[in-house]
């Protein structure tokens, strides 16, 4: 016989929350719902791409796309498969170079959000998209390495982390710092000329992450439906704090289920 | 003043062993007819410099012409991984590559301080990363005024510098709209310039957002129509994604990757 809070219960509640969405789907909607209409949004290639294309076409329709390619304010009516497709200059109200990008607009600190995605995260929520393993010159994993992202937790004015919530990805210090996230200090930021607020939420498959207003570590405050807390314990590398008044975000609606599963992805020959 | 000149002798006239070479053309106007034809030249221990080394550096590295790669994102956009840099990196094949790499925002303006006649450009940005540790030409100054410190990133000043574009006129001036990238800067910076384009027309019209390149700073211009496939020419043709998807099958295995190269770079179509 069952009882509510049996590991049975939850196994059961678990099981049937993914029958209705995967867990992808869930981070894109939880990610989609953070976007505030009228931002402006830097955007990187892959899910934070879909995060924000996901807002557009529901409750931000007029949220302003910046891709680090050039295009400023693309109304892309399908999802890019690369950051520079030709969907994006054609419907954008400008495009610029990529200088101009990156010291004006960015680093002149206009661009309100951004949107990152990495390797590996660290309890200080500074991004690795570099190499994985100790030594830079003989590394275990080749990854592409930083291209826009440094620039973007540097000079958004705050960002916003999506990735996966894996153990190897959720590590105690990452292997290489390729975006700062928070240091051990008060002021570490500012004292090395990053003028954004850095990664404020991390939003993952399992739930919700924000640095502690403390002591700057990453704290889990919410769940999704059906993720425990020894879930996330579990695919976190390091010792998870957990906020006194954990919530749970609420479940995707109908409307946020039809909308993600609409979205036309570039690429897919289907 | 500007030569119209077909790919093979403009490649044969500018391009050399051991040369600094910057194809460049973010994701859109990437010149592959160009890196193809270095391919088939055999050029050897060439410094390439490119932001996104994408899948014409991968070819290229793979093709053993490369000493060193200078760039800033190393994948296959949207698809993973580029396994010819890869295997370079981590296996030393067919040769052993030297990386430096930087952000996009570095790159950037090391080629604005190449176009400036400037020896560093300053900017934010690079402090608290692990690149500095790892990488050459990025130090740290202060602001002479407010004493702040501040990001230097040396110049780059390719031997040669090639890119795609849409059109020229006969008169060699060039002229690109859709993603610019750092295509003006990049001819700007470096000592050589060879452009492809799509067309050759007698007069250049007005296009939305675009840039012209007067001619007096570009050598060559060779018209390969399609010079830019797979990657795209906005208002020419689109980019052929199913090949950037493809290519990580094909670039996944030496032997394959060979094949690839003989049959649709080395044998002439």
């Amino acid at each position: 016989m069952d009882r509510i809070g049996s590991p049975g219960a939850a196994l059961k509640v678990r099981s049937a929350a993914l029958e209705r969405w995967t867990s992808d789907e869930i981070m894109t909607i939880v990610g989609s719902r953070s976007i505030r209409d009228g931002s402006s949004c830097f955007v990187g290639i892959g899910i934070p791409s879909t995060v924000v294309n996901l807002a557009r076409a529901t409750h931000a329709p007029n949220v302003t796309l910046i891709y680090e390619s050039g295009p400023i304010g693309a109304k892309p009516q399908v999802l890019p498969l690369s950051i520079g497709d030709g969907e994006l200059s054609a419907t954008a109200d400008t495009v610029v170079s990529i200088p101009e990008m990156f010291n004006y607009w960015l680093q002149g600190g206009n661009i309100d959000m951004g949107y990152l995605s990495a390797a590996q995260i660290d309890r200080l929520a500074n991004l690795n998209s570099t190499v994985i393993g100790s030594r830079y010159a003989d590394p275990t994993v080749r990854l592409p390495g930083a291209g826009g992202a440094p620039n973007v937790a540097a000079f958004c004015k705050a960002v916003t982390v999506i990735m996966r919530h894996q153990s190897r990805a959720f590590v105690r210090a990452v292997d290489f710092v390729t975006s700062v996230g928070f240091g051990p200090t008060d002021g570490y930021r500012e004292s090395l000329g990053l003028t954004g607020r850095g990664p404020t939420t991390v939003i993952t498959d399992l739930g919700i992450l924000e640095p502690d207003p403390h002591h700057r570590e990453l704290t889990l405050v919410a769940v999704h439906p059906g993720v425990t807390v020894d879930m996330v314990r579990d695919r976190t590398q390091w010792e998870l704090r957990v906020a006194d008044d954990i919530g749970e975000t609420s479940p995707p609606t109908e409307t946020e289920l039809e909308a993600v599963r609409s979205l036309v992805h570039a690429g897919s020959t289907s | 003043m500007t030569a119209l000149l077909p790919l093979e002798e403009a490649i044969s006239r500018y391009v050399h062993d051991g040369d600094t070479i910057a194809l460049e053309g973010f994701t859109h106007l990437i010149p592959f007819a160009a890196g193809h034809e270095i391919i088939r030249q055999r050029r050897k221990s060439l410094t390439l410099a490119r932001m996104t080394p994408d899948l014409i550096y991968d070819q290229l590295i793979g093709a053993g012409c490369v000493r060193k790669l200078v760039f800033s994102w190393g994948g296959n956009p949207g698809v993973g991984s580029l396994h010819r840099f890869r295997d370079a990196v981590e296996n030393d094949w067919p040769v052993p590559l030297e990386i430096e790499e930087h952000s996009h925002a570095g790159m950037a303006n090391r080629y604005v301080a190449g176009a400036s006649g400037m020896p560093f450009a300053v900017m934010k940005g690079y402090a608290g990363t692990s690149l500095p540790a790892n990488t050459q030409n990025v130090s740290f100054i202060e602001c002479p005024f407010t004493g702040e410190s501040v990001t230097a990133v040396a110049a780059l000043r390719p031997d040669v510098g090639i890119i795609h574009a849409q059109r020229a006129d006969r008169r060699g001036n060039v002229q690109l709209w859709g993603i610019v990238g750092v295509q003006v800067e990049v001819v700007l910076a470096s000592a050589r310039t060879i452009v492809t384009v799509e067309e050759v027309v007698d007069e250049l019209d007005a296009r939305p957002f675009d840039r012209v390149i007067p001619s007096m700073k570009v050598d060559a211009v060779c018209h390969v129509p399609g010079g830019a496939r797979p990657s795209y020419a906005l208002g020419y043709y689109e980019r052929d994604n199913d090949a950037y998807l493809a290519w990580d099958d094909i670039s996944s295995d030496r032997a394959r990757f060979l094949e690839w190269i003989e049959s649709e770079v080395l044998v002439p179509h």
